[in-house]
């Protein structure tokens, strides 16, 4: 079925197909009409889930974790100042093995205030140990919580999908829902081989010790660092579940085939923009016009940012001359985080493209086609005259 | 009123295992003995870090035998209303949630989380073991450390605030059931755990419980300390049920007579060391004054 709808019911329209059991979660813009729609769906009876209205975000995640930890399928979704004052439980959820799915509608973070879109919510918790997704539009964001809970489960991993606040979230656009029997056949029960259970009785996320420890019957359990090591092992695993994934909801659904990376006109490409999110769609235009001067330009949008395809980054821009990294976050006092990313991924390659990193859109600052173009332009054209420095784009002072 | 629990009829098995992680004459390990009888095998407990997550042991061995859920500090009342959310959504409907956290996991960095669940009524009931400090940490003060009360925080003059009635805080929110406890009358506790598996939505169980190695004082008198607290009438055992306050066991019993001095039991731990005089005769005061409240309601 089509419908004209936000990017915020597309994500509760999801998180509803999924059958999700258990969900809770703390208002903040722009996620709130997300939280409002699954309350309704909850409190009318159209979705049978138990909706928590916690006081905090700190304690949505908790829920989360207990509910998943109890054997639920459990969702959450926050935004910029929530996110991070959630920031404990992200890394617990992971540590956890805990295949939470959490909607991160991205927002700049304060201070000062910004209840605008940029990426530094997210990004500054790409180190935790959750797979991140980004969506460009609202058929993506819809198909991606429904693939999200799958891929969590498949590796005991959570997942963050990760979508622009107001860019998507609050404009309409026209997407498909997909059948519920198609889901169904899709997504398979959530069942873990362990849960929270009188008779079977287990301590979980006990205290460990530095060194591996044997058990009552003197087998060797693993410590800590076993523990992390596996959940990073995992983590490079699930690039190819994803792909996977992609693979089973195409012949289920019928939607798909850019599971990684999403490619616009980058087959024979000399000069490559590459971003997170809704961008992705803007430099396309940009990508057309420059084609037009003869400038062989593509754009590739970066899907899953966790765990990085970077053997695939590597071999997809073999060929290109340069890299032009667009990002709406960076690493104050270093570089974009994404740029950095790109940069050693391509460090395998022997013939190296030149990479440029552009900072825009932080707190919502309006990104313009002609000044996108004007540096794209550069970078193809010019590309000696720009440095490893981060340059920005759309300062006004 | 139904029969007392005595050590006749209390249930036999053990629940947690001898050769647990507790200092000797921990007050803490008496309670959880006991209290995981009256919560019995079908429950699913939830423990912030504290000196119960060391008692429970290290990975990959544990000190109980009941599912427990280890949890961030702040969230233990959240977690156990994710557990209760999974359980619903499963029809699992039977199953015990049981919160079992520390004064300072309960008062103070964990007040927003329980204050939330408790006033979403979730139908757990969550234990708080005040040993008054934050000893898993090397004995800081908490919210609930009393006023004069040495610790590694307070080194020199002692904590300068006075303890905070988190019973009372809680009872505010309006639940159906508050109770005090002691670990020094841990057959009084299991009645009270028993009651509370009873009623429906939010139970709150805060038990004093000495605590040798951050109080200072012989491991054999954790419990002739634990009832010097009740007998001096400086903490009261009781419970509120659906609002009405009563005094319950020694405390019942307690009058103006019996009432020791509180000076006998700051005598026994060396945390109360900086007390002055005047300080003991004030709080030996609004205890009696307390006490004399207590006596006009009865009357
Ligand atoms: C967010 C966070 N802050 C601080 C700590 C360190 N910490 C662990 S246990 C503890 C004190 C616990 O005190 P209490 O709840 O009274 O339990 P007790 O150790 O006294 O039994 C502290 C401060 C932590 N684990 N997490
Ligand atoms: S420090 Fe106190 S509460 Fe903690 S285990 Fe030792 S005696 Fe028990
Ligand atoms: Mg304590």
């Amino acid at each position: 079925m089509h419908i004209i709808e936000s990017g915020n019911v597309a994500a509760a329209t999801g998180v509803k197909l999924a059958r999700t059991e258990v969900i809770a979660a703390y208002p903040i813009t722009p996620q709130t009409p997300l939280t409002e729609k699954l309350s309704e769906l909850v409190d009318s009876g159209k979705m049978k889930a138990e909706y928590i209205p916690v006081e905090s975000e700190h304690s949505a995640l908790a829920v989360c974790i207990a509910a998943s930890s109890a054997g639920s399928r459990a969702f959450t979704a926050t935004s910029a100042n929530g996110l991070l004052y959630m920031s404990e439980q992200i890394h617990w959820a992971a540590g956890a093995r805990l295949p939470i799915v959490m909607c991160v509608v991205n927002r700049g973070i304060g201070a000062p205030w910004t209840v605008w879109n940029d990426h530094q919510d997210a990004i500054s918790q790409r180190d935790a140990g959750w797979i991140q997704l980004y969506a460009c539009d609202h058929q993506q964001i819809i198909d991606t919580v429904i693939q999200a809970f799958h891929i969590a489960e498949t590796v005991r991993i959570p997942v963050m999908v990760c979508y622009d606040g107001y860019l998507l979230s609050h404009t309409y656009m026209p997407f498909e829902i997909p059948e519920q029997d198609a889901v169904d056949a899709f997504l398979p029960k959530f069942s873990p081989s362990y849960f929270l259970d009188p008779k079977n009785p287990a301590n979980l996320n006990t205290v460990t010790l530095p060194d591996i420890r044997p058990d009552v019957r003197g087998n060797m359990a693993p410590g800590y660092m076993e523990i992390r090591n596996n959940l990073h092992t995992d983590m490079r695993k699930t690039i190819s579940v994803v792909e996977e994934m992609d693979r089973k909801y195409q012949k289920t659904v019928g939607r798909g085939g850019n599971p990684l990376i999403e490619k616009y006109r980058c087959e024979d490409a000399d000069f490559i923009a590459v971003c997170l999110g809704s961008l992705s769609y803007q430099l396309r235009d940009v990508v057309d016009t420059l084609r037009g001067e003869g400038i062989k330009t593509g754009v590739a949008g970066i899907r899953l940012y966790r765990p990085f395809p970077d053997k695939t980054v590597a071999a997809e821009f073999v060929n290109a001359k340069g890299l032009i990294v667009f990002e709406k976050a960076l690493s104050y006092g270093n570089q974009g985080a994404l740029y950095s990313d790109i940069k050693s991924a391509l460090y395998r390659n022997d013939n190296r493209p030149f990479v440029h990193n552009y900072i825009l859109g932080l707190g919502g600052r309006e990104i313009k086609t002609p000044d996108l173009l004007h540096a794209f332009r550069i970078s193809c054209t010019d590309f000696r005259k720009i440095g490893d420095d981060p340059q920005w784009i759309g300062l006004k002072l | 009123m139904t029969q007392k629990t005595t050590i006749l009829t209390l249930p036999e098995e053990e629940l947690v295992h001898p050769g647990n992680r507790a200092c000797a004459g921990c007050g803490l390990s008496i309670i959880y003995r006991i209290g995981l009888k009256a919560l019995g095998r079908d429950t699913i407990l939830v423990v912030p870090p504290s000196c119960l997550t060391v008692l429970q042991g290290l990975y990959p061995i544990a000190a109980t035998q009941l599912p427990c859920l280890n949890v961030t500090f702040a969230s233990t009342a959240a977690a156990a209303t994710g557990v209760l959310g999974a359980l619903r959504a499963q029809g699992r409907k039977k199953t015990t949630v049981a919160a079992w956290a520390g004064d300072g996991g309960t008062s103070d960095i964990g007040i927003q989380a329980l204050s939330g669940a408790c006033e979403r009524g979730e139908n757990f009931i969550f234990i708080c073991y005040d040993n008054e400090a934050y000893m898993n940490t090397g004995v800081q003060r908490s919210g609930t450390t009393p006023q004069g009360v040495i610790t590694t925080t307070t080194p020199i003059r002692g904590k300068l605030q006075k303890k905070k009635e988190v019973p009372a805080i809680i009872a505010a929110h309006g639940i159906d059931y508050v109770a005090t406890a002691s670990a020094a009358y841990p057959l009084d506790l299991y009645d009270k755990i028993k009651k509370a598996k009873t009623i429906s939505g939010p139970k709150y169980i805060h038990v004093h419980c000495p605590c040798p190695a951050g109080w200072g004082f012989d491991p054999r008198y954790t419990v002739k300390i634990g009832k010097l607290a009740v007998e001096t009438g400086l903490y009261d055992l009781y419970e509120i049920e659906k609002g009405k306050f009563q005094l319950t066991g020694p405390s019942r019993k307690l009058d103006n007579k019996k009432r020791k001095p509180v000076s006998e039991y700051f005598k026994t731990q060396s945390r109360f060391k900086a007390l002055s005089k005047k300080r003991i005769q004030e709080i030996q005061q609004s205890i009696d004054e307390k006490w004399e409240r207590y006596q006009d309601q009865a009357g």
